[in-house]
């Protein structure tokens, strides 16, 4: 077997025992999608009453905004189950074996994304039930959702150098908690980028979370073409901005990753 | 005989605490060596070197005659490592753990779920094989996390303190368990802090402080090193302790340890019974009411006191953990 096949094997080793917990524990899955649901309900019906976006109904805009947000969250898992992982030992016992160095990462991120990809399902039905509909062709669609759902994976990535470095579920949640809200609320997510002011308009326009908030949107036919997107040069080339966005991180987060792995030992 | 761990001057930090300062170890194969030390000695950085989790600063090491750090990749396929928390996914069951091992081991998928089902017998598993390990008692993780250093027939065993934190009677599973499993020809090299455990365990002990290994030899030959006999009394009153304590110089060839609220007193002696007696006589002289008194060959405990001026199982000071 060659070295990369080997790594592939290796890494599906690894994604499969994390998929197990998902059976095994179930509640897991469930808690991930709940807030994401009365994230749903409370924009929807809350804010939705009040907040306006020229020239479309802001539950169609909201649900893309909230989709980036959701698998944002839903990346971190890859931080703090890299950090429970470092805290049992299990991390020793994997470095201790012959398997690839990548296969731990490369099985985490890919067991979340699969996690990611259920909590979707879930908030897409959601979404429709509330009033959200995709005015798109289905293959635009299914492009939308897998942009997000690559977007949140090459995220991941990032996660994973966090949760080795900071080696403890606790202390990554409080960190992650804290630089996701910013990521995800200075952005086009909830509200329109047009009226924030000056230098925070700024950073939401090149935020990489607006750019594929952006891409969702069009993808699903949530925007009106009478109403362009504003004048910031990644939401103009949402997709080709998200693609780059995503590949920067890969780029970046993977080796790091990986070298970090390398040395994450339990205390 | 080949070696099948050698270490030379192997020198870890921690920014400015010191782990490892120059360990040489020799383990030949097929001998049960025990790594004997209080916490924070270097145990557990010593076999993180050896089992390629950590790279020494200095110094080298191979393990079944491979370099730690040069055929690293080569190396992990041949060893096995326990370690101090078992290491088991609660979430999977004791088969699923195995198998997972199994496969990281690239043992192929049969030969994976054979070796698996095979273990679980061996350790007495097989009941509680499909069941999460999750409602397993902290004997039944330790015998599964073992097994999975199994799972690949390694030609070296590392285990890191595998009883600590165990009740006494799992704790005497293990050691039957390990004894067993020593029998059939694997080297082993076992970290303890627990002298009891490397006594009955061991072939070869390394006491090891502060990074170092500080004395080596077979439980026995290390007692002897220590030489004679003990004298462990008790007297009655704090006064008696000090009057004791001066009667006895004499007869000490080394230090008399005392332990004042205890009101006992041990005293290294040479020269059997006779010293006994000639204790007894000085005592009842000088009036001092003996409560109890014995004579008694050192324990590992007093070897470690006369090597490195504190008990075995309090902490050094300024060590980091393991």
């Amino acid at each position: 077997m060659n070295g990369f096949a080997q790594a592939l094997g290796d890494g599906a080793v690894v994604a499969k025992r994390n998929l197990i917990k998902i059976k095994r524990v179930p509640d897991l899955l469930v808690f991930s999608t709940l807030s994401p649901i009365m994230f749903v309900l409370l924009f929807a019906y809350v804010f939705g009453s009040a907040i306006e976006v020229p020239g479309v109904d802001y539950r169609e805009f909201l649900m893309a905004g909230i989709f980036s947000q959701t698998v944002l969250f839903g990346a971190t898992i890859t931080g703090s189950g890299l950090a429970e992982d470092i805290q049992k030992g299990v991390i020793d016992r994997f470095r201790s074996l012959p398997m690839a160095r990548s296969a731990v990462l490369v099985g985490r991120t890919t067991s979340d994304l699969v996690n990611n990809a259920l909590v979707i399902v879930v908030m897409s039905l959601t979404g429709l039930v509330v009033g959200w509909r995709i005015h798109s062709s289905v293959w635009e669609a299914l492009a939308g959702f897998g942009l997000l759902l690559l977007f949140a994976y090459a995220f991941s990535w990032g996660m994973a150098i966090v949760g080795l470095v900071v080696r403890s579920p606790e202390v990554f949640n409080n960190a992650s908690f804290i630089a996701i809200f910013p990521l995800t609320f200075v952005a086009n997510t909830f509200v329109g980028t047009a009226n924030l002011p000056g230098v925070l308009k700024t950073v939401a326009e090149w935020n990489p979370v607006s750019a594929v908030t952006q891409a969702a949107r069009e993808l699903f036919g949530n925007t009106n073409p009478a109403v362009p997107p504003p004048d910031a040069w990644p939401l103009r080339h949402s997709v080709l901005a998200s693609l780059l966005w995503i590949a920067v991180f890969l780029v970046v987060f993977v080796p790091l990753a990986i070298r970090q792995y390398r040395r994450a030992v339990s205390r | 005989m080949a070696d099948a761990i050698v270490a030379e001057g192997l020198v870890k930090r921690y920014g400015s605490v010191v782990a490892l300062d120059g360990l040489d170890l020799v383990v030949p194969e097929g001998t049960i060596t025990g790594l004997l030390g209080p916490n924070g000695a270097g145990k557990t950085t010593a076999v993180r070197v050896f089992t390629t989790l950590l790279q020494q600063d200095a110094g080298r090491a191979t393990v079944a005659g491979l370099d730690v750090v040069t055929d690293a990749t080569a190396l992990r396929g041949r060893i096995g490592l326990s370690g101090q928390y078992a290491a088991v996914d609660e979430n999977l069951t004791g088969f699923e753990n195995l198998d997972m091992v199994g496969r990281l081991y690239h043992l192929g998928k049969k030969r994976s779920r054979e070796r698996s089902r095979e273990l679980l017998e061996r350790f007495d598993l097989v009941e509680a094989a499909d069941r999460p390990t999750k409602g397993y008692s902290g004997g039944m993780r330790r015998r599964l996390d073992l097994a999975a250093a199994l799972v690949a027939e390694p030609s070296v065993l590392f285990l890191d303190e595998p009883t600590t934190g165990l009740d006494p009677r799992s704790r005497l599973g293990m050691w039957d368990v390990i004894a067993e499993l020593v029998a059939g020809g694997t080297t082993l090299l076992l970290t303890t802090q627990y002298l009891e455990e490397a006594d009955r365990l061991a072939d070869q002990i390394a006491v090891i402080d502060r990074g170092r290994v500080i004395a080596e030899g077979t439980a026995d030959q290390l007692k002897d090193q220590v030489g004679g006999e003990r004298l462990e009394l008790s007297v009655g009153s704090a006064r008696d302790v000090a009057t004791a304590g001066s009667a006895l110089a004499r007869l000490a060839i080394g230090e008399i340890v005392v332990d004042d609220r205890g009101h006992r007193l041990t005293v290294p002696v040479t020269g059997g019974a006779p010293v006994l007696v000639e204790a007894i006589r000085l005592l009842d002289g000088e009036g001092v009411k003996v409560l109890d008194v014995g004579l008694r060959r050192p324990t590992l405990d007093d070897v470690f006191l006369a090597l490195t001026g504190h008990g075995a199982e309090e902490s050094t000071t300024g060590g980091s953990a393991g």
